[in-house]
């Protein structure tokens, strides 16, 4: 993925229409459920369908939830991976040990919140900011877009790269600028545990505000113009126009905005790893999922249960995001 | 300037207008600047920068750690590799995920929405969630003589599986939703014509899908390229990995100098950044397909 991997995924509400023009058939929508179908299919239409239905749902179900619910019940058990004989019920000893005796744990959630802070307090408004200002018609305002919109494209990989040369400290473009790259004078912005969580949040912010930007501007460009028209027949000036008006239609943006935002604040990972590893003062639970699979010492059972945290974080977001977002859809 | 606002011709230079190109050309350069910087340094000859730091102004400007970083690295066996792994991926991605888009979309068979539900929140997990057991089942699964390691793990196929399970619940969604958008009366003709199912799906639903199709393969193109975190876990051989993922080995083995860990990782940002500038359109639709009520 993503890498979201990748960049996350967007699934917004529902009722969306078609992007573009070409080719789309602009008919009025029909909602009737096709029930009628169902008394016009053959055998083989009826096995084409399983197939059609059955075969991706198979690869998903056992590839993701089938591996999610793994998870959850190697969490309560230690395994040593080799034969399933060996796999021993412990109850909650993984998240005693997690809780109580992991020296990372708490940092890790920690940094994983102040992610997300940092993420929605500062990048999201930003993104927001831009894409009123890229909206009101003005020239070049592709030109800008792409200038923002340019780190969410590259990898995250090679964002980490990139930054990593912006902040060594020896030749890095920030110490040489400030003449902190001499012996005695040195800041660590890779290593230090008090800096390093907050440069590598510089990168994310850079990536994350370019992806707001397209969010809103999406969001924008659904906004009914008369209702601006009408805002500033009013009397009312930019600000409450965007405050009064605009902003609060931008509502479904917004849901969809929180959702990737926190999603990407969980999924934090392939930045931190290539910038530094993952050294002290920016674990992650990301990473210390993946350091104990990837170490010497991988622990099945206690690697799962640092996952459960995850996926338990994850599911109190997408479950209700979800539920509202289908009950619309039902709705509709 | 809020009152002309819906006035859309060019009025004579409003000082409020000037003052915001100026603000966004300012934000677009430090936007740029670090991406600038590393292609600056990767431009350098090592040893001009070392002994005359990397602030300063250059005597010589040259492509040589691009060719160097490429060469020494191999990197054509790493594109390759990505190659393999992203062009299944994707067409499957799309091929499963429209199938299951329409059978949501085309047949209510109660349980479409929840099967659509599931897809979605699959696709929204941290791929932390599940990496613990896939590792495993990777490696208990055997596949002797279908892949080069005997198991699923540390092999092409288990990245394209993963990809394809992964990227289907988005997929599926957006399809889904686009697909609902098509009249009925379409399919609903062609059932009573005695057309199958899958001539319905295949002749006319798929084709009329083009744009939103377009739109996914152009985003699931950069994302399954830009993966570093599946090939991280899922890879073993440094040799297998695809180019995103290798490079956080090659830097250290190859490429010895920041500049050429510039030069080599701006190298495997070009084919992202022909796809996004030739594609534009399609990315930019495809990522906020979904995300904008009309």
């Amino acid at each position: 993925m993503s890498a979201f991997d990748s960049i996350p995924v967007v699934p917004g509400a529902a009722d969306t229409p078609p992007p573009g023009g070409t080719g789309t058939p602009s008919s009025p929508q029909s909602r009737k459920p096709a029930s009628g179908h169902r008394r016009l299919l053959t055998r083989r239409d009826r096995v084409a369908l399983g197939f059609m239905a059955g075969l991706p749902t198979f690869l998903h179900l056992a590839l993701v939830w089938v591996t999610a619910f793994a998870s959850i019940a190697l969490a309560f058990t230690t395994w040593d991976g080799i034969g399933f004989g060996s796999i021993e019920w412990v109850g909650l000893q993984n998240f005693r040990d997690l809780f109580a005796d992991n020296p990372q744990f708490w940092p890790a959630v920690q940094h994983n919140v102040i992610w997300f802070v940092v993420l929605i307090a500062i990048p999201t408004p930003l993104g927001l900011f831009l894409a009123v200002q890229l909206d009101k018609n003005i020239r070049f305002s592709r030109v800008y877009q792409t200038a923002f919109f340019l780190p969410v494209v590259v990898s995250m990989a090679v964002i980490g790269f990139v930054w990593q040369l912006v902040y060594n400290p020896d030749t890095g473009l920030i110490n040489s600028l400030i003449g902190a790259n001499k012996p005695g004078h040195y800041i660590d912005w890779i290593g230090d545990p008090d800096l390093n969580l907050w440069a590598v949040l510089v990168a994310a912010s850079w990536r994350h505000t370019g992806y707001m930007m397209i969010l809103y501007l999406a969001g924008l460009k659904g906004v009914d113009p008369s209702l601006r028209e009408a805002s500033s027949l009013d009397g009312a000036n930019e600000w409450q126009t965007f405050k009064n008006v605009i902003f609060p239609t931008l509502r479904p943006t917004n849901t969809i905005v929180l959702v990737v935002t926190i999603i990407e604040s969980l999924r934090a990972f392939d930045l931190v790893y290539v910038f530094n590893g993952g050294a002290q003062g920016t674990e992650l639970l990301s990473i210390l999922v993946t350091n104990n699979i990837i170490g010497e010492s991988s622990r099945i059972g206690y690697g799962s249960a640092i996952a459960v945290v995850l996926l338990v974080i994850s599911l109190v977001v997408i479950i209700p995001y979800l539920i509202s977002t289908f009950r619309k859809e039902r709705r509709a | 300037m809020s009152a002309s606002m819906s006035l859309k011709q060019r009025a004579p230079v409003r000082p409020g207008r000037v003052l915001l190109h100026v603000f966004l050309v300012v934000m677009s350069l430090a936007w740029l600047a670090p991406l600038l910087w590393a292609i600056y340094a990767a431009l350098r000859p090592y040893s001009e920068t070392s002994t005359k730091g990397y602030v300063s102004w250059p005597d010589k400007l040259s492509f040589a750690n691009f060719t160097n970083a490429y060469q020494q690295s191999d990197m054509t066996h790493y594109f390759v590799n990505t190659l393999i792994i992203a062009v299944p991926a994707v067409l499957l991605t799309l091929f499963l995920s429209s199938m299951v888009a329409f059978y949501v979309s085309r047949f209510d068979f109660r349980v479409n929405l929840f099967l659509l539900l599931v897809f979605t929140a699959g696709n929204l997990l941290p791929q932390q969630v599940i990496i613990t057991p896939l590792y495993r089942m990777y490696l208990l699964i055997d596949l002797p003589g279908i892949t080069e390691s005997g198991k699923l793990y540390d092999s092409a196929l288990g990245l394209v599986l993963i990809h394809i399970a992964f990227q289907s619940g988005f997929c599926a969604f957006v399809l889904a939703n686009y697909m609902r958008m098509l009249p009925h009366e379409l399919t609903e003709a062609a059932l009573v014509d005695g057309a199958s199912v899958w001539r319905m799906y295949w002749q006319i639903v798929l084709p009329l899908c083009r744009p939103a199709m377009a739109a996914l393969a152009t985003l699931l193109s950069i994302w399954i390229y830009n993966d570093f975190f599946w090939a991280l876990v899922l890879i073993s051989t440094g040799e297998n990995m695809p180019i995103t993922s290798a490079l956080n080995n090659l830097s250290g083995q190859y490429f010895t100098d920041p500049n050429l860990v510039a030069a080599g990782a701006l190298l495997t940002a070009i084919p992202t950044l022909i796809v996004y500038f030739a594609l534009q359109r399609q990315f930019v639709s495809g990522l906020t397909l979904g995300a904008n009520k009309g």
